[in-house]
């Protein structure tokens, strides 16, 4: 194995390969990329209900993404299984001794292993990171009609005011959440 | 035989599937679906994340108007369109509540597939995809009510 395909990949790598996306799946297809739309899909493929979002042929406007999401998924099967890097994310060492201070300590994974662990899940901490942040992803992404991909690449890409309005929301929240709202969930 | 204008080949779902393995190999890889790199981010403690976006929203826009200026078709022979978007609250009142999950849950859409095959936390993303089809459902229910 290439020791390159190990290591993790630079931002200068992918940064212009994440930028392609939308172009070629335009190529492909006349496709908008944007993978929240997934998440309506799959609502609308095992429970749609008498809502109407949800009542629309998913096969026909979405197995395409579907598809792209299953690959997404191998892909990270790919490099988080068979190419894992075998270091630890390395995160600034400022960032490591404010997530330290707020109670956090194993490091060696993706994702933080003491608060996104099953035995975790009926703690503040990952009910709070895991369920509530996975609601709000939910709900946050379909009002706002799409994701980091949708609106911060796709409409970013086609110049849409609204998408670089969204991209702006995005970060306004990420950045209340972390410092405002971690501390109180995390205790200290 | 049909007597329509000739299409051009329909692109199968492998071709996306395959796509999709390539996106997921670089969100993986280069740490983009890291909780740490998110948090780093959003603390502005390290160029990572930013430097993905810097260079990444330039690609997308360069690629994507030179499709637009080219009126390029796909290879289905479509002629490639994208509607424009009306501006109106719910970019930044979804936004933000998805910008608030996205700190939490230290992913955003695209990065919980791949985190889930990466099997990251023990298989726990589950939940956080199974959480993120409530919230979008909820959403479905909600949508008359909401100002968009």
């Amino acid at each position: 194995m290439p020791d390159f395909l190990r290591q993790p990949w630079p931002w200068w790598v992918a940064g212009p390969l994440v930028g392609l996306v939308p172009a070629a799946l335009l190529l492909l297809g006349n496709r908008l990329f944007g993978m929240s739309s997934n998440l309506r899909h799959a609502c609308a493929a095992l429970v749609p209900g008498r809502v109407e979002f949800f009542r629309y042929d998913w096969r026909r406007e979405g197995g395409w993404n579907l598809a792209f999401a299953l690959g997404t998924l191998l892909g990270g099967a790919l490099g988080g299984v068979l190419l894992a890097s075998p270091e630890p994310v390395a995160i600034a060492a400022r960032t490591r001794a404010d997530l330290e201070a707020l109670g956090v300590r194993a490091f060696d994974g993706l994702v933080p292993g003491d608060v996104f662990a099953w035995s975790a899940l009926g703690t503040l901490r990952g009910f709070v990171c895991l369920v509530v942040g996975g609601l709000l992803v939910g709900f946050g992404t379909a009002w706002a009609g799409g994701c980091t991909s949708g609106h911060g690449l796709t409409g970013v890409g086609d110049l849409q005011p609204a998408s670089f309005l969204a991209l702006a929301a995005f970060f306004a929240g990420g950045i209340a959440a972390t410092w405002l709202l971690l501390p109180l969930v995390f205790g200290s | 035989m049909s007597t329509a204008p000739a299409p051009g080949r329909r692109t199968g779902l492998l071709a996306y599937v395959v796509a999709g393995v390539l996106f997921g190999l670089v969100l993986t890889k280069a740490e983009l679906i890291s909780w740490f790199r998110i948090q780093e981010m959003f603390r502005f403690q390290g160029f990572h994340m930013f430097g993905v976006f810097l260079l990444a929203m330039p690609t997308a826009i360069l690629t994507v108007q030179a499709l637009k200026r080219a009126q390029a078709r796909s290879v289905e022979g479509e002629p490639i369109a994208l509607a424009p978007k009306t501006m109106g609250p719910r970019y930044v009142l979804g936004g933000a509540i998805f910008g608030v999950g996205w700190a939490l849950a230290g992913a955003c859409p695209g990065p919980l597939f791949a985190l889930l095959g990466a099997g990251a936390g023990g298989g726990t993303i589950a939940v956080v995809i199974a959480a993120a089809l409530i919230g979008t459902w909820t959403y479905g229910w909600l949508r008359p009510r909401l100002p968009h």
